[in-house]
């Protein structure tokens, strides 16, 4: 089937784009940056995007399917701030880890009941349901932004893990992915996913069950930031909740979007999550090595960003095979 | 015989003015107190209520002007500073308003009209903690650029001899003025000490992951770094992280500043977390802001002609400085007033 591009770029897409990008920026980092090409910074690099690419994973399974969450900061900050209040008021581990799991689960279940059968747009169902994990918490449970972790407890100790100096996050990172691989490519459901996203309503004509499997991705979802929230809590020996105001919710989308998930959904996988996180890593730990003010960073991320997106816009037209089909 | 008769005398005398029904002592004291201050109202406006400093002035001031007879208010913008400024104009236009203000100010110039209003409206305005461009009726916190000095003093002697005489400095943001004028004061004693450099000063935007993410990068690159300076407690936790992931602890001496609250401050000098702490002794702030509170609303200036500045007594505490009374306890403060 022939693209409807200029001639002879046919092999050239965003993903390509931006893994082309991340490559230029490695090398000219490693040539003029001392310190940039050794196994510390390397490490440094993957651990600081562990956590933001373990979500991106996620949000990945539900843009694929032609959703979006963006209640995932609010989950992941709020979930393990009252996981570690429960702690701190004395209730069992384990009470408070299964009351919060099923608490965790069934509001990745609303959210997919309210996409799936009430027909409300994800954008405003997992946009209502953030505020009201952060409203509600935040009002009627904690007391303060910054929960604490227990001394001696167990996050704590997963905290300081770490294997061949390697530290842990980038381990769960790295089996998250490997497992979301697995399951987007080689299994059924995941199969599913992507007829799914790609067009719902010919998928449910054949008979793939459309609306319990969004229903799933929602609660994959919700239980992905958890552990990505218990991964943070675990580095920082306490969870603030101010991130929920912070900007990591864009950094979610853009690090799943870059690499060339389409917010229409039906395409991309694990590669393309793994190349936008790849590329915001490098682009940030280059830019604190070289100092530049955090006001500049933001500026620098957004414009390398815009040009990879801008690029791929002229290189791969929409026709009608591409055109987004209403996004989100 | 004369003087004895005059000392009888002046002996009766003594006595019938000491025995006789004395004229009820009237103090004009607590009526002149009571005239003036009851019924007045105090708002806090904080830059959010979550976190200790602002735990901390809303506890003493409820204890202290409910005790005087005012009604003690506070507003949560939870770090938005949109979300104050409204906060701020619905308190100004609402009726009745409150007679004192106290703001603490996310940046250098947000407030200043709104706060322009409410002395233009009769209301006393107190900047506590974050200074402002505002001429307020006082400004009750730190001199930051002091502070800031004093940081870079605590880490020139924790670095100590033989040291490589590299610093690195974790600032808050660009906007805020307590890390600007920090970051002022601590070029000032450095300018003063010119074989010690500062290597890295990235920001952390007052959040402790960023903190840790930028600290780890700066020891990456610079790991004999002798001393940290984090503008923050609040996000200092980061920063000792990245420390402590890389090896270093120990042989970082990380200086930061905070409220003195005794979780986040004198608990970690006494594991060894932080290696000094310039606290902010939010106790004695909050004593300042009420003794003038009290004095403003006795003293019938108009609210807009007063301008003071209290600038509390700091110096940096290291663990061996650490006494029992060195800080102050949240917990205990909330059970206190029954929260």
């Amino acid at each position: 089937m022939r693209r409807t591009n200029l001639a002879g770029w046919q092999v050239v897409n965003q993903e390509r784009i931006v893994l082309a990008i991340a490559v230029v920026i490695f090398i000219a980092a490693s040539v003029g940056l001392p310190g940039f090409f050794s196994p510390g910074n390397l490490v440094a690099i993957v651990r600081s995007i562990s956590v933001l690419g373990i979500l991106a994973l996620g949000m990945a399974v539900v843009i694929i399917g032609r959703g979006i969450d963006l209640s995932m900061v609010a989950i992941m900050a709020m979930s393990v701030a009252w996981y570690l209040q429960l702690l701190g008021a004395g209730v069992a581990d384990a009470w408070a880890l299964l009351a919060v799991l099923a608490a965790v689960i069934g509001i990745g279940l609303i959210n997919g009941f309210l996409v799936a059968y009430a027909d409300v747009p994800a954008i405003f169902v997992t946009l209502a349901s953030g505020s009201f994990v952060f409203g509600f918490v935040r009002s009627q449970v904690i007391s303060q932004d910054a929960v604490p972790v227990p001394p001696g407890h167990w996050v704590e100790a997963v905290g300081r893990m770490r294997y061949a100096s390697i530290p842990i996050e980038v381990f769960l990172f790295a089996a998250l992915a490997f497992a979301a691989f697995l399951f987007l490519r080689f299994t059924r459901w995941g199969r599913y996913v992507y007829f799914a996203g790609d067009n719902p309503v010919a998928a449910r004509n054949i008979g793939i069950p459309v609306r319990p499997m969004l229903v799933l991705r929602y609660v994959i979802s919700a239980l992905v930031s958890f552990i990505a929230g218990l991964l943070t809590a675990a580095s920082l020996l306490s969870i603030n909740t101010r991130v929920v105001n912070s900007t990591l919710l864009y950094d979610i989308v853009l690090v799943t979007v870059i690499g060339g998930i389409g917010l229409s959904g039906g395409k991309g996988g694990v590669r393309n999550v793994l190349i936008g996180a790849a590329l915001i890593g490098i682009l940030l730990n280059a830019m604190t090595i070289i100092d530049i003010p955090l006001l500049y960073q933001n500026l620098i991320k957004s414009t390398i960003l815009l040009a990879a997106i801008i690029f791929d816009g002229i290189i791969n037209p929409r026709d009608e095979q591409t055109a987004q089909q209403g996004d989100i | 015989m004369k003087l004895l008769k005059s000392m009888v005398s002046a002996a009766a005398f003594a006595a019938a003015l000491f025995t006789a029904a004395p004229v009820l002592a009237q103090d004009p004291g607590p009526a002149a107190y009571a005239a003036a201050l009851n019924g007045k109202r105090v708002m806090l406006v904080p830059l959010a209520m979550g976190f200790d400093l602002a735990q901390g002035w809303a506890a003493i001031l409820q204890r202290e002007v409910t005790a005087f007879g005012g009604t003690f208010e506070t507003r949560d913008p939870n770090w938005s500073t949109e979300a104050g400024a409204q906060a701020l104009t619905e308190a100004i236009a609402s009726d009745p308003h409150p007679d004192v203000l106290v703001v603490m100010s996310p940046d250098l110039n947000s407030f200043a009209k709104i706060l322009k209003k409410a002395q233009d409206a009769g209301i006393y305005v107190i900047l506590i903690d974050n200074p402002a461009n505002f001429p307020a009726d006082a400004y009750i916190g730190s001199d930051w650029n002091r502070l800031g000095q004093l940081e870079a003093e605590a880490v020139i002697k924790g670095c100590g001899e033989g040291s490589s005489k590299k610093i690195g400095l974790v600032q808050g943001d660009q906007v805020n003025a307590t890390s600007l004028y920090q970051y002022e004061g601590i070029m000032k004693v450095l300018a003063e000490h010119p074989d010690f450099t500062v290597v890295a000063k990235p920001d952390s935007n007052w959040d402790a992951t960023t903190a840790r993410n930028v600290a780890t990068t700066m020891l990456q690159q610079n790991p004999d770094i002798c001393g940290i300076i984090d503008f923050w407690d609040g996000d200092a936790t980061g920063t000792s992280a990245a420390i402590r992931d890389a090896g270093l602890a120990g042989k970082v001496f990380l200086v930061t500043t905070g409220g003195g609250e005794k979780t986040a401050d004198c608990a970690t000098l006494e594991d060894g977390t932080y290696g000094a702490v310039v606290m902010t002794d939010l106790a004695r702030e909050s004593g300042d802001m009420v003794a003038l509170i009290k004095y403003l609303l006795q003293s019938g200036q108009p609210a807009g002609t007063a301008s003071t500045y209290i600038y509390t007594l700091e110096k940096a505490t290291t663990k061996a400085d650490l006494a029992p009374d060195t800080c102050w306890d949240l917990k205990a403060l909330q059970a206190a007033a029954g929260n």
